[in-house]
């Protein structure tokens, strides 16, 4: 056998392959058979290393040299220079963006210096494609052990010790849930995956399905094991074709080994999972809503009781974790309940995977202790504010969470912690906002989204979230009336109160923590009609100011004959012709027109 | 796959192939600067993946370094064992490879003959 001296690590995650990933390893590997280094240097497609802003992502191994967003036209010198040559190409290297500095090593990248990573721990460095990858990580290790050394109630009791809850939102604790559904009454039980993520913005689980599946799929045989189920349903959007494809490839490859199957490792402990895919309604991320949708029916919550653990799917006890939760098992039975629960704070144990997005300098996945603060995450490990703008807020735990503004910046991250402060850790997903955004547009935006994904069931939430959408366009419209805040906390507390499941239940949160928050750009909007941010189109006033030389250029382009002037003196804004477009301000040489 | 003992058996030896991903080992380190090459550098650099090969050796890397001045000693091979100091031979042949390899690399031991500097690297 051949010995292979270098490996190219290639991300093939969904944000790398949209920026060229696919074609920079044919590239990679048709350069290296006209070295003559093919048999020598190894290309390796591997899952998401969470630093989408900088993809396509190669790690050059064995010296670990990180290079960010190459191209094809990169990789002649990339081939020439480092792999034949061993001469780092400098010019690929990522940049700090504080220091300005380049930095070859990966470890040694302030994005993920403070990053700690037990659920991304493989993502990145394996192929996902290729079971033999994660065995050689230390994969499957976790089932073997407890099937041949523990019992289920061994198993159940370590997960309760280690404190893990609930990574899909509710912070449910783990083992407790497990507990119930051991406990409860029925020879034929279920294991299902939640992989309906549907937050805007929110990619985590999807990349962990893409970059390390096989660790889910321990995750979920152990907790068969423990509970005394055979069969499974992983519950996936359409929409995660890449996620799809490498979890058929990894049950697939787990069956051939027989590491999924009937009689694994000769215990007597049969275990089969199937996939469903969804069609990608948000409401099936409720845990009801998703049974029903898996057996054929219409997508929609029941109340509950009876919980999933006593009746769930096809009226059987059914255990259902987000597929963060289930990726964080093995590692809690290989290290030990102790090692897990002395990470994190007092309640909320272990590591959250966050995806940065929105106005931050570094877009992408980072793994953190809880209990960190959002300084940290923002400001060091996601770069800070683009373009070097103010800080302004931070949406967590998408349309159910809540806005944060600048002075929570330093509050430790955890379920308890984000709760009171009016947002939630949802399913960790992070909006960063800046300066130049409208806090009322946001709730807007929110609100639309859930109020378009309602399912229509219950009337508080089918019809509250209309009503409440519409005060909002009235606000953002320059219709507000005085009372309108008022009004808008009211429903909102009827919404809570009333609605059957959690989408109905949190959809006001956005609007409660931005008027929490920010109730000054409300009453803004609402007695000046004035937006602070220069968002809201309506209320905006276009003014020409003394920079102005008189060219004319914004008299030609305005499309509603609004601007007049003479040639070479100051023009002026009809504010009752302007219909707000812009154009006028994009034309502009002198920058002399601005939105007020 | 029947029971974990198999699972471990593959796993011990599937992680020799991922193991250079991760630091340690002994490092043999190759001059592939423009005068390495002229003087055969890529020909030794074969024969040391051959070697490694044919003797299934375990954690070891081989990578390149750039002219270091002494060109006219090219090619220059390089052998860092841990924690020992690294040791440099000059006017390498393919054919002196099996004897580094199997003096120094598996065992240990100097090739004097070859060897032109001792470099004692701060820990």
């Amino acid at each position: 056998m051949q010995y292979v001296r270098s490996h190219v690590l290639v991300c093939g995650g969904t944000g790398c392959t949209s920026s060229g990933s696919k074609e920079l390893q044919a590239a990679l590997k048709s350069e290296l058979a006209k070295k003559g280094l093919s048999k020598e240097v190894a290309v390796v497609e591997t899952g998401c290393h969470g630093f989408c802003e900088m993809g396509p992502l190669v790690i050059v191994y064995p010296e670990g040299v990180f290079y960010v967003r190459v191209q094809v036209s990169d990789v002649p010198e990339l081939v020439d220079s480092h792999l034949y040559k061993g001469r780092v190409v400098e010019r690929l290297l990522y940049r700090e963006p504080k220091s300005h500095e380049k930095v070859p090593n990966y470890n040694d990248i302030d994005f993920y210096k403070k990053q700690m990573r037990v659920v991304l721990a493989n993502c990145g460095h394996i192929n996902p494609e290729v079971i033999e990858d994660y065995i050689a990580a230390g994969g499957y290790e976790a089932l073997g052990k407890v099937l041949t050394e523990m019992t289920p109630e061994e198993v159940i009791d370590e997960i309760k010790k280690s404190g893990l809850r609930g990574r899909g939102g509710g912070g449910f604790p783990t083992g407790m849930k497990w507990e119930f559904t051991k406990k409860a009454p029925g020879d034929k039980k279920y294991v299902v995956c939640n992989a309906d993520e549907g937050d805007p913005g929110a990619f985590m689980d999807r990349s962990v399905l893409e970059g390390d599946p096989h660790r889910v799929l321990e995750g979920m045989a152990i907790c068969g094991y423990a509970i005394g189920s055979d069969e499974a349903y992983i519950y996936v959007r359409a929409e995660y074709p890449l996620a799809i494809k490498r979890l058929k490839t990894a049950i697939a490859q787990a069956e051939a080994m027989g590491l999924l199957g009937d009689n694994i490792f000769g215990s007597g402990f049969s275990f089969r999972i199937h996939i469903k895919e969804g069609a990608g309604a948000f409401v099936c991320g409720e845990e009801t809503a998703l049974l029903q949708s898996i057996e054929g029916k219409r997508g929609m919550p029941r109340p509950r009781p009876p919980f999933p653990a006593i009746s769930g799917l096809w009226g059987k006890p059914t255990n259902i974790n987000n597929v963060e939760t289930y990726a964080n098992v093995p590692q809690i039975i290989i290290k030990g309940a102790d090692w897990y629960a002395s990470i994190g704070t007092e309640r909320s144990k272990g590591t959250k995977v966050f995806a940065l997005t929105g106005k931050i300098n570094n877009t992408g996945l980072a793994e953190v202790p809880m209990g960190i603060t959002m300084r940290e995450i923002i400001f060091d490990i996601g770069g800070g504010i683009q373009e070097g703008k103010r800080f302004k807020a931070v949406q967590i735990g998408g349309p159910s969470g809540g806005c944060l503004p600048e002075t929570m910046l330093d509050l430790p991250i955890d379920y308890d912690s984000l709760v009171q402060a009016g947002a939630m850790m949802g399913s960790g997903g992070l909006v960063v906002m800046d300066e130049t955004t409208c806090m009322v547009d946001v709730a807007k935006f929110f609100l639309n989204f859930t109020q378009s994904e309602s399912c229509g069931k219950c009337t508080p939430c089918r019809e509250g979230t209309k009503r409440m959408l519409e005060i909002l366009t009235r606000i953002t419209n320059g219709e507000g009336q005085e009372g309108d805040i008022e009004l808008l906390e009211s429903m909102a507390r009827s919404i809570k109160a009333a609605s059957l499941c959690g989408l109905g239940q949190t959809a006001p949160n956005p609007v409660l923590s931005t008027i929490r928050y920010f109730r000054n750009e409300y009453e803004a909007h609402i007695r000046d009609k004035r937006c602070p941010a220069g968002v809201c189109v309506k209320l905006a006033v276009f003014r020409i100011t003394e920079l102005c030389k008189g060219c004319g250029l914004c008299k030609k382009i305005c499309p509603a004959g609004a601007i007049s002037g003479e040639l070479k003196s100051r023009h002026m804004v009809d504010p009752a012709k302007c219909i707000r477009c812009g154009a006028c301000i994009a034309k502009c040489p002198f920058k002399a027109i601005v939105k007020e | 796959m029947k029971t974990v003992e198999d699972l471990r058996r593959l796993r011990k030896r599937l992680q020799s192939q991922t193991r250079l991903r991760h630091s340690g080992g002994t490092q043999i380190i190759v001059g592939m600067g423009t005068c390495g090459i002229a003087a055969g550098a890529r020909e030794v650099m074969a024969a040391i993946l051959d070697e490694i090969a044919k003797r299934q050796l375990e954690d070891i890397t081989v990578r390149q370094t750039g002219c270091i001045g002494m060109c006219e000693k090219e090619v220059l091979v390089d052998v860092v064992r841990p924690g020992e100091p690294r040791i440099t031979y000059g006017k390498v042949k393919p054919t002196d490879v099996p004897t580094i390899i199997a003096e120094h690399v598996v065992n240990g031991r100097l090739v004097d003959e070859l060897v032109v500097a001792k470099i004692e690297e701060p820990q």
